[in-house]
C-alpha cells in the first residue's frame, strides 16, 4: 500500500519556490492499478518520481507497506528502489547493451544475484514478454513496442512490488498500445503487482485501471473508481478527458441536444444491465417516445457498459424514469 | 630517385618516425588516463547533474580553460621547470611527453563531458531508479554509453598531438617535427620537408581511420 501524507513538492526557479504538487493525500491499495490522468505539466510526472524518490518531496511523508520512505538513507534507499520497477515513455534503454544484458542489469547493479540466477531470470523474463528470439539484439534493432517489453522485462527483473507506468504507451501507436497494455494487465493480475501508470490518455485508464486520480495545475482534483470517474465525471478537467476519449466536441454536442425535443435523459447502464432489452419495454410500459441523440457500448477494464443520450417525448416520464432505475440504470436528466 | 631525395637520411627518417609514436603514444596515454576522470567530474559536478557542485566545478573549468587558453608553443617553455623537475630533463622524447600530457589531458577532458551529457538522460534516471549508486551509474551506464564519443574523442585528442609532438621540435623534443625544422626549415633541405610531412600525414590518416572504425564499431545507435 502506497500512502501519501500531505506530500508536497516546489522547484526552487530563481529564489522563489514553484509548487509542482500541492499538499496531496492519497492511498493507493496492494495489488491495484492505479491511473494518474492529467495534461503535461499537471503534476503527474512529479507525482509518479516521489514514489521511488526520483524527486524528494518537499515536505509531508510518503508510506510504502507502512515504512516511511522519506526517512531512509542512501543504503536503505538504493535497495527500496530495486523494489520498485519503472517503465519510461522513451524506454530509456541502454544502446549499448543487447536486450538479455539490459534485463540482466538492474541484477548485476543489485549485486546479490549469482550469474546462473540471473541467465535464468533472463531467460524466464524474455519469454514473458515474447521476445526470446531478440535475446542478442540491440535496442536500435526492436521496435518501440518490442522495446517497451523490453524495459518491462528490465522493470521486472527484481522481482519488485510496484510498477511506476510513465506515460509507458505514449511513444507507441494504438494497437502496439494495446499489446504493451493487455502485457500490463497480464502482469497485475498474475504476479500481484500494484500499477501506477501516468498518462494523458483516458482510453488507457479506462482499460487497465481500476482507480484513476485525475489532476490539474499540481492538485489531484478527482479521485475514484474508474467506472465512477469515467461515468459520472464532476471536475471540468475530468470531463474534459472523457469527452476527448470519446472524441466528442463538447461544443458540437450542446448543438445537437437544442434541438432536440421534449426531455433530455442520460442513462448509463453498467455490467450486466449492458446486455438488457430494456428500452423497448420500458418505452410500452410508459408511454413516452423517444429518439437516441448519442450511445455507445465498450468496457472499463473487464466491465462492459453503455451510455445513452435520450430525447424522451409524451408518456409518463415518472414511470418511466422508475423502471429505468429498477432494472439498474442510472438515469441523469440533462434537461 | 636517389638525387631527388639526396638529403634525406633514412635511418634518421626511421628513427625520427619511431620518437614520434613514442612521443604521441605515451602522451596520448597519460592524456586520456588524467583526463577521463578530470571530464567525468567536470560532468558530474556541473549544473544539474548528479554530483551537481558549483564551486567544484567553477575551479576544475578555471584550470582546464587556462592550460586549453594558452598557446601550445608558449606551454612547451613555460613547463621547462616543471619538466626538468619531474623527469630531470626537458629535451628529447621523454622530456616533450610532460608538455604534451599538460596540452593534451585538458583538451581530452572537455571532450570527454561534452560526449557525457550526450547520453540521455533518461538513461541515466532509469539506472538510478534500478537502485544503481553514483559510481554504478558512471561504470554501469554513463562510460558506456559515451564510449562512441570518447574514442572519437581520443582519435581527435591524439591527431592533436601528433602536431604538437610536431612543435616540441622547438625546444629540442625530437620526432619527425624536430627533422622539418632543423633539416627542412633551417637547413633548405625541401626532399626531408616533403617526406616528414607525408610520413605525418600518413599518420594522420591512419589514426583516424582507425578511430572512425572504432567508434562505428562501439555505437550501437
Amino acid at each position: 500500500m502506497i500512502v501519501f501524507d500531505q506530500v508536497q513538492k516546489s522547484y526552487q526557479v530563481g529564489g522563489r519556490a514553484i509548487p509542482a504538487l500541492h499538499p496531496t493525500d492519497m492511498t493507493i491499495e496492494t495489488g491495484e492499478v492505479f491511473g494518474i490522468v492529467g495534461h503535461s505539466g499537471a503534476g503527474k510526472s512529479t507525482l509518479v518520481r516521489l514514489i521511488n524518490l526520483l524527486e524528494p518531496p518537499t515536505d509531508g511523508n510518503i508510506l510504502i507497506d507502512g515504512e516511511n520512505i522519506t526517512r531512509y538513507n542512501a543504503t536503505e534507499l538504493r535497495a527500496f528502489r530495486r523494489k520498485v520497477g519503472m517503465i519510461f515513455q522513451h524506454f530509456n534503454l541502454l544502446s549499448s547493451k543487447t536486450v538479455s544484458d539490459n534485463i540482466a542489469f538492474p541484477m548485476k547493479l543489485a549485486g546479490i544475484y549469482s550469474k546462473a540466477e540471473i541467465r535464468d531470470r533472463v531467460q524466464e523474463l524474455l519469454a514473458r514478454v515474447s521476445l526470446t528470439d531478440h535475446a542478442t539484439k540491440y535496442p536500435s534493432q526492436l521496435s518501440g513496442g518490442q522495446k517497451q517489453r523490453v524495459g518491462i522485462a528490465r522493470a521486472l527483473a527484481c522481482r519488485p512490488t510496484i510498477l511506476l507506468c510513465d506515460e509507458a504507451t505514449s511513444a507507441l501507436d494504438p494497437q502496439t498500445t494495446q499489446s504493451v497494455l493487455r502485457l500490463l494487465a497480464e502482469i497485475n493480475k498474475e504476479l500481484g503487482l500494484t500499477i501506477v501508470l501516468i498518462t494523458h490518455e483516458m482510453d488507457v485508464v479506462r482499460r487497465v485501471c481500476d482507480r484513476v486520480a485525475v489532476m490539474d495545475g499540481g492538485r489531484v482534483v478527482e479521485m475514484g473508481a474508474v467506472s465512477d470517474v469515467f461515468l459520472h465525471p464532476k471536475h471540468p478537467t475530468t470531463r474534459d478527458f472523457v469527452f476527448e476519449s470519446e472524441s466528442i466536441d463538447s461544443q458540437e454536442r450542446q448543438e445537437d441536444l437544442q434541438k432536440a425535443n421534449g426531455r433530455i435523459l442520460r442513462l448509463t447502464f453498467k455490467g450486466e444491465s449492458t446486455y438488457q432489452p430494456l428500452l423497448g419495454s420500458v418505452a410500452r410500459a410508459s408511454g413516452v417516445d423517444f429518439s437516441i441523440l448519442s450511445g455507445r457500448i465498450d468496457h472499463i477494464k473487464d466491465t462492459p457498459y453503455g451510455q445513452l443520450t435520450l430525447s424522451l417525448v409524451g408518456g409518463d416520464l415518472a414511470v418511466a424514469m422508475n423502471a429505468l432505475e429498477a432494472a439498474d440504470v442510472h438515469v441523469e436528466v440533462l434537461r | 630517385m636517389e638525387a631527388l631525395l639526396s638529403n634525406v637520411d633514412w635511418p634518421e627518417i626511421g628513427i625520427a618516425s619511431w620518437d614520434t609514436l613514442v612521443m604521441v603514444g605515451m602522451s596520448l596515454l597519460f592524456s586520456v588516463l588524467a583526463g577521463l576522470p578530470i571530464g567525468v567530474l567536470l560532468f558530474l559536478t556541473g549544473k544539474r547533474q548528479l554530483l551537481e557542485q558549483p564551486v567544484a566545478y567553477a575551479v576544475l573549468s578555471f584550470v582546464v580553460n587556462v592550460l586549453r587558453s594558452v598557446p601550445f608553443i608558449i606551454l612547451l617553455i613555460v613547463m621547462i621547470p616543471f619538466t626538468v623537475m619531474l623527469i630531470g630533463t626537458s629535451l628529447g622524447v621523454a622530456g616533450a611527453i610532460p608538455p604534451l600530457v599538460a596540452g593534451g589531458a585538458p583538451f581530452f577532458a572537455r571532450l570527454v563531458e561534452t560526449s557525457l551529457r550526450e547520453v540521455d538522460r533518461g538513461i541515466i534516471e532509469a539506472t538510478q531508479a534500478m537502485g544503481a549508486s553514483v559510481r554504478q551509474i558512471i561504470f554501469g551506464a554513463l562510460l558506456p554509453e559515451a564510449l562512441p564519443g570518447i574514442i572519437a574523442g581520443i582519435t581527435v585528442t591524439a591527431i592533436t598531438l601528433v602536431s604538437y609532438a610536431a612543435m616540441s621540435g622547438v625546444i629540442g623534443g625530437g620526432g619527425l617535427g624536430d627533422l622539418a625544422i632543423r633539416f627542412g626549415y633551417q637547413r633548405f633541405q625541401t626532399d626531408v620537408m616533403v617526406i616528414t610531412v607525408a610520413l605525418l600525414v600518413i599518420f594522420v590518416q591512419v589514426l583516424q581511420m582507425v578511430g572512425d572504425r572504432l567508434v562505428l564499431y562501439f555505437s550501437r545507435k
